[in-house]
């Protein structure tokens, strides 16, 4: 019961948690990457020790582009971002970097800024619509149980829920990139929609206890307290959610630890994602659902 | 009981079986059901074009659109890359412009420059009317596209005929259309007699002769300034196939072959190490039902990288995150049911009837759970961008699978070995955490 007991506290601690992670993201910004803008990305692997980034920066200003960011990335190869190039500028920079360095170019990508816009509206949609889906599917499955709160009220703290539960990796993600100036690709996409998922599942065993014990309590005719049933279902479901994000922790931290640099930041945010909707779920879900109830009673 | 063993038996049997095949089609060079690797992994270049359809009817966009694709693998197919792709893909209304486009998928080709240039020289070949329309005092000339294009081009060859203007015998190329493009262009030539018919070549008007008369036979002579060379350059690049309507690479992507190995290497090291610690921590908490779910994992795994090889699903970084999110839903379905085995052991109950209820008291969450994610997952797929696809697929795949399996293989095996009394050993076999059963 110490949850249902202390919530005010939970929802200061998450306030406190979303605040943080709004201001990330607003004083950082998340800076989007070249799926999103449409340019050019080139991953350069130096044979012989990375020269000093200055220089590369000097060898490439030979070809007209704009602003150009070189990074190093790892300890043996360079990331260099310019706007959308064509095939001729582009082999004009592979030819400058190598004049007296031997390179080897891992990967090239470069977006056009109409397919750039269109994933951005794609994501967004797809955001949406499955958000849109979820609330509905709650609304449906949950339809027997419409005391003290409604069906959809479920579906709509889900929501509400979910939104958090994206906002906080996202502010990690923001001062990630502030720090080590990753920006956001398609994978962090991905990353988001398997947390919806995680985090949907999460939220949607502990509603189902309260369900089954609404049921129980209404079968026996007791008369319980809401937040007394809340709290039980909570505590009943407790083992379950820590063990699941247990697991997924413990995969995500083999794939941080030995995986790909390029799943890596995709792990982090979701090692992030996970901890955080666990613990959201556990300390949020139901007690959110408290003050609804008493909203609707009135 | 009995129905119970013979029943794991099988599972049992077939799960070493599925197992085998995902190993032995792996270590056998040339098998057909190896893992298609997508290019981010297996290293490869990846080209995508728009196609201006500014002059196509909207009727006829998908027919030019498959036209193009044609044309472009029979191109891909001259550059000798082992399995190339050519995907259209047309834009959905949601971004608000229809778009067309068309994915050039070269695997193990990482020369940029030289894919781009042999498919650049694939000529565009349009046959327009001009039409002259007159505003107050000036007289503009607009063409307008005839339907007749590259792609009812049967075979060009060269000639030389008589110049009408330098009287020498000038270099000529003689279009010869395929039947369909045959009616089409003695239709055209018979409808518009004394008018212009323009000869487009990659978007700019190389001669514009006026019908004289109905033309049939399906045989068209550009007669245009060419030198010999340049005849002789476009009678071989139309004969490998000319495109309907005009295309521009508007974006492009190269992934180095040590990059592609590195990360697979990576990966699949990440994969088993994860696998092991998760079966490790499930066998340490659940003891017994642990080791089940670790059998049943493993099944579970052995399974989907069966399907995914038998579809085929081209994996892709995205598509292996959706598989670890896939397993992590079939661990927790597991976690779920002994969570609940386990509170009816405390009641006193013995393990089969605990078994028993276990199951079907975790079942509602386990569905609700699983529905979700798989309606998300085909939304997804539905509205995702190809990277947001190759999540998708997987992952709705990897949930059904684990829908299937949590209820099935975890329970078979569970209920061919539980006995019906809590004693003994079972005691602490049943138990999880620090606590006996």
């Amino acid at each position: 019961m110490y949850i249902i007991n202390h919530r005010g506290l939970f929802f200061w601690i998450t306030g406190l948690i979303l605040a943080a992670a709004i201001g990330a993201i607003a004083f950082w910004g998340l800076p989007l990457g070249i799926d999103f803008t449409g340019g050019s990305l080139i991953q350069v692997k130096y044979a012989n020790g990375v020269p000093p980034l200055a220089t590369i920066q000097q060898q490439i200003a030979v070809v007209p582009l704009g602003a150009v960011s070189v990074r190093s990335s790892g300890t043996d190869a360079v990331t260099i971002r310019t706007r959308n190039m064509t095939e001729t500028e582009h082999q004009a920079i592979l030819a400058s970097i190598s004049q007296n360095a031997s390179t080897t170019e891992l990967a090239y990508t470069s977006v056009g800024p109409a397919l750039g816009s269109q994933f951005t509206s794609k994501a967004i949609w797809a955001i949406l619509a499955v958000v849109f889906v979820i609330v509905l599917y709650i609304a449906f499955a949950f339809r027997k149980v419409s005391k003290p709160v409604p069906s959809w009220g479920y579906g709509l703290i889900v929501v509400a829920m979910l939104a958090i539960d994206l906002i906080v990796p996202a502010g990690f993600f923001a001062a990630l990139c502030h720090f080590t100036g990753s920006q956001v690709d398609s994978l962090f996409i991905v990353a988001l929609l398997a947390l919806l998922g995680y985090c949907v599942n999460d939220v949607i065993v502990i509603f189902d206890r309260i369900r089954e014990n609404l049921a129980k309590n209404e079968r026996e005719n007791m008369k319980e307290p809401f937040e007394t049933t809340i709290g039980k279902s909570i505590n009943e479901t407790m083992t379950r959610s820590i063990n699941t994000a247990l697991t997924v922790v413990l995969a995500l931290l083999s794939l941080i630890y030995l995986g790909a640099p390029a799943t890596k930041d995709f792990a982090l945010v979701m090692l992030v994602g996970v901890v955080a909707g666990t613990f959201s779920s556990i300390s949020r879900s139901a007690p959110l659902l408290i003050p609804i109830a008493k909203w609707f009673k009135k | 009981m009995t129905k119970y063993r013979v029943l794991a038996a099988l599972a049992l049997v077939v799960g070493f079986l599925l197992a085998y095949f995902v190993w032995s089609t792996q270590t056998i060079s040339g098998s057909s059901y190896r893992f298609k690797l997508g290019l981010d992994l297996a290293g490869g270049t990846e080209l995508v074009y728009t196609a201006d359809m500014s002059n196509t009817p909207s009727g006829e966009r998908s027919d030019a659109l498959s036209a193009l694709q044609g044309v472009i693998e029979r191109r891909v197919n001259l550059f000798g890359v082992a399995e190339p792709l050519v995907q259209t893909e047309e834009a959905s209304a949601l971004s608000g412009t229809t778009e067309d486009r068309l994915i050039v998928d070269l695997p193990g080709v990482t020369d940029i420059k030289a894919a781009v240039a042999a498919l650049g020289e694939t000529p565009t070949l349009e046959f327009k009317l001009a039409t002259t329309t007159t505003v107050g005092t000036t007289t503009s000339v607009k063409f307008v596209s005839t339907g007749l294009d590259g792609r009812y081009l049967a075979s060009a060859t060269l000639g030389f005929g008589s110049g009408a203007t330098a009287g020498l015998s000038a270099p000529q190329v003689i279009l010869n259309f395929d039947s369909d493009g045959a009616k089409l262009f003695e239709k055209i030539t018979t409808e518009n007699v004394g008018k212009q018919l323009a000869i487009f070549l990659d978007g700019q008007p190389i001669s514009e002769p006026v019908i004289q008369e109905p033309i049939p036979g399906g045989q068209a002579t550009i007669t245009g300034q060419f030198t010999a060379a340049a005849a002789r350059d476009l009678v071989r690049n139309l004969n490998f196939g000319a495109l309907p309507v005009p295309i521009a690479l508007e974006s492009s992507s190269a992934v180095g072959p040590s990059l592609g190995a590195a990360a697979i290497s990576a990966g699949v090291i990440a994969g088993a190490i994860g696998f092991l610690i998760v079966a490790l921590f499930m066998v340490l908490w659940y003891r017994l039902p642990g080791v089940i779910a670790a059998l049943a994992l493993a099944e579970y795994l052995a399974f989907m990288l069966a399907v995914i090889k038998v579809i085929p699903v081209t994996l892709t970084a995205s598509g292996i995150a959706g598989l670890i999110i896939s397993v992590g839903m079939a661990v927790d379905a597991n976690v779920l049911i002994f969570e609940r085995t386990k509170e009816e052991l405390r009641d006193g109950k013995g393990p089969r009837e605990a078994v028993h209820i276990g199951f079907s008291r975790a079942w509602p969450a386990i569905r609700d759970g699983h529905l979700t994610m798989i309606i998300s997952g085909v939304i997804l797929f539905w509205l995702g961008t190809s990277i947001v696809q190759g999540f998708a697929l997987v992952f709705v795949l990897g949930v059904l699978a684990s829908f299937i399996s949590a209820v099935t293989l975890s329970r078979v095996f569970l209920l061919a070995i539980v006995p019906e009394k809590n004693e003994g050993p079972w005691h602490f076999l049943m138990g999880s955490g620090g606590r006996n059963s």
